[in-house]
């Protein structure tokens, strides 16, 4: 399947990159906020001039991969209408100091994306483009080949999912790696070695390499034990 | 905007420094030490220090007013600042009782800048739910507003009181208390501000700053839709000054580092490596190194932005006193005349 109309969840400042990327990379990008149209034509206009700004169900109903750009803790008002056979791209994190205190958002034995997967039964869902900072997202994105291009990982079910989504992420600007089924998602979440990273492939498949000896690997490891028992 | 006219200050959240023999000031010496500071910059020129809230164990200021108030009676022309007020887990009407305070005894120098705050300690502190973190700040932030017009209104609060005919004191000399909006990036914050005609104050504490160029431009769009006035922009970014590029390089790393990485550490972020680093200071967002240094670097962001105003954030991480003390003695002697000069150039 051929990408043309890449839709954003999300105006904010994850939104707003993602968009000036596709924009750059030659998709048709559709954006939709939390509230009315009207409250975001202003921002998308001026900061991602060519994208278009809509309604959550014309976002999902239009577009052939749909990013979600949103506070994870919103996830369950996401607009599901036009989300059933689509490609979903959770780019979505934990953020206590928006999100709230939320257990259910940090649980130790799943990944917040397998819980977006579950909302969304009928979608492909693959997370893709958390792990990096915004503004580190809008500084490296350059064309492949060039010499010590960022790399961004991604995490998902399906194989024909995957290779879209990389091909994806290459004409963003970034090399990827993959790193196995959406429950691996856990790796790239807040509090990992990879969360934050903005580095070359070679570093960044190092860190995916020895998550399981991390702090934050070993604390994962232990919970599920546990939770096994 | 005329180069004599851009506005060049200094912020600080208050981290604890070290004294002369190494050790960590406790909270009451490194406020006092602000106040020298500020004392400091005033003597030397600077245009504006504005003092972070926050509620946590590295910074010593979670009432910046009260520090603004004594620096006040030792000053004579720097402007006072909070940077920022975190609006959203205080009282709107005591915010403006304390800054007009403040703007009286210091004889019309307070600035209050209201923010979201990317600190989010005072929330539990004072009773406050962060779920409901954008909701306070959009009620409080237009009820702020109608205090500032220094009449007697009513109010119809859901998160806030409400109030009818409610009269507010001390009324200020100017008939209006100097009030910013500080923003981290969102733009739906800057939209925020552009409809109440308040200034913005950008937050850029990472990669490169042409960035918030489009930022310019849909602030003051907004205000045009709106029917407001726009104000020129400022920015506020880290930055760390010494003699020699090797000293400001070091003692930057090794205190940014252990500011951000101490951060880093409640938001779940890897800590910063020095190749991230580098290119903060070569190309991003801070700003090190000798005074030609940080001032060509700093000239640059202000063509580059348009912004009339740029506050650059010292003090971070545990450096010591005497370090803080000729960072501001170099920013005021040869880091602001030379902006002015470079600004002048074009």
């Amino acid at each position: 399947m051929a990408i043309q109309t890449v839709g954003i969840f999300g105006a904010g400042k994850v939104g707003i990159v993602l968009a000036q990327l596709a924009l750059k990379a030659g998709y048709e990008v559709l954006i939709a906020g939390s509230g009315p149209v009207e409250k975001i034509a202003l921002t998308v206009e001026v900061l991602a001039p060519g994208a278009k700004a809509v309604t959550a169900a014309e976002a999902g109903a239009q577009s052939d991969l749909v990013i979600l750009a949103l506070p994870l803790s919103k996830y369950e008002t996401i607009d599901r209408s036009g989300l059933d056979g689509k490609l979903v791209l959770d780019a979505m994190n934990y953020w206590w100091e928006v999100d709230g205190i939320r257990t259910d958002l940090t649980n130790l034995l799943q990944s917040s994306s397998e819980l977006v997967q579950r909302f969304l039964p009928n979608s492909h869902v693959v997370k893709a483009f958390n792990h990096m900072g915004y503004h580190d997202l809008f500084d490296e994105s350059v064309p492949q080949g060039t010499l010590k291009r960022k790399a961004l990982a991604l995490a998902g079910d399906d194989d024909d999912d995957i290779t879209i989504v990389r091909s994806f992420i290459n004409d963003l600007g970034f090399d990827s790696l993959f790193i196995g089924p959406l429950a691996n998602g856990i790796m790239l979440e807040p509090g990992s070695e990879v969360f934050g990273a903005n580095v070359t492939l070679p570093e960044l498949q190092a860190m995916i390499a020895r998550f399981a000896q991390s702090p934050r690997g070993q604390e994962i490891q232990l919970a599920r034990e546990n939770a096994a028992l | 905007m005329a180069p004599e006219k851009v506005v060049l200050g200094l912020d600080t959240f208050g981290d604890l420094p070290k004294n002369s023999d190494g050790e960590l000031m406790t909270y009451a010496q490194a406020l006092r030490q602000v106040v020298k500071e500020a004392v400091l910059a005033d003597e030397l020129g600077v245009d504006i220090i504005t003092l972070g809230e926050h509620h946590r164990d590295e910074f010593a200021i979670s009432s910046p007013e009260t520090v603004l108030a004594a620096i006040a009676t030792q000053t004579n022309q720097i402007q006072l600042g909070s940077g920022v007020t975190v609006l959203s887990s205080d009282d709107p009407v005591r915010v403006f009782e304390r800054f007009s305070t403040v703007d009286a005894v210091s004889n019309g120098r307070a600035q209050v800048i209201l923010g979201r705050g990317s600190f989010t300690e005072s929330f539990p502190l004072f009773g406050y739910d962060l779920g409901d973190y954008d909701a306070l700040f959009e009620e409080k932030i237009a009820l702020f507003s109608k205090l500032l017009e220094e009449k007697p209104f009513d109010w119809q609060g859901e998160l806030t009181q409400s109030l009818k005919q409610a009269n507010v004191f001390p009324k200020t000399e100017s008939g209006h208390l100097d009030t910013w909006v500080g923003v981290g990036g969102s733009p739906e914050s800057i939209v925020r501000a552009a409809h109440f005609g308040f200034p913005v104050i950008l937050a850029i504490i990472g990669g490169d700053p042409v960035r918030f160029k489009p930022y310019v431009e849909l602030y003051e769009r907004a205000a045009q839709q709106f029917g407001m006035p726009t104000h020129p922009l400022g920015m506020h970014s880290h930055g760390f000054i010494a003699d020699t590029q090797e000293a400001a390089v070091e003692m930057a790393w090794e205190n940014i580092k252990l500011a951000f990485d101490k951060i880093g550490v409640t938001r779940g972020w890897a800590p910063m490596s020095r190749e991230h680093f580098e290119h903060e200071i070569t190309s991003g967002s801070m700003y090190v190194g000798t005074p030609e240094v940080v001032a060509q670097r700093m000239a640059k962001a202000i063509k580059t932005l348009g912004v009339g105003r740029f506050d650059l954030v010292y003090g971070a991480g545990e450096q010591p006193a005497s370090a803080r003390e000729r960072m501001i003695t170099l920013y005021a002697t040869e880091v602001i005349p030379r902006v002015r000069e470079l600004l002048a150039e074009d």
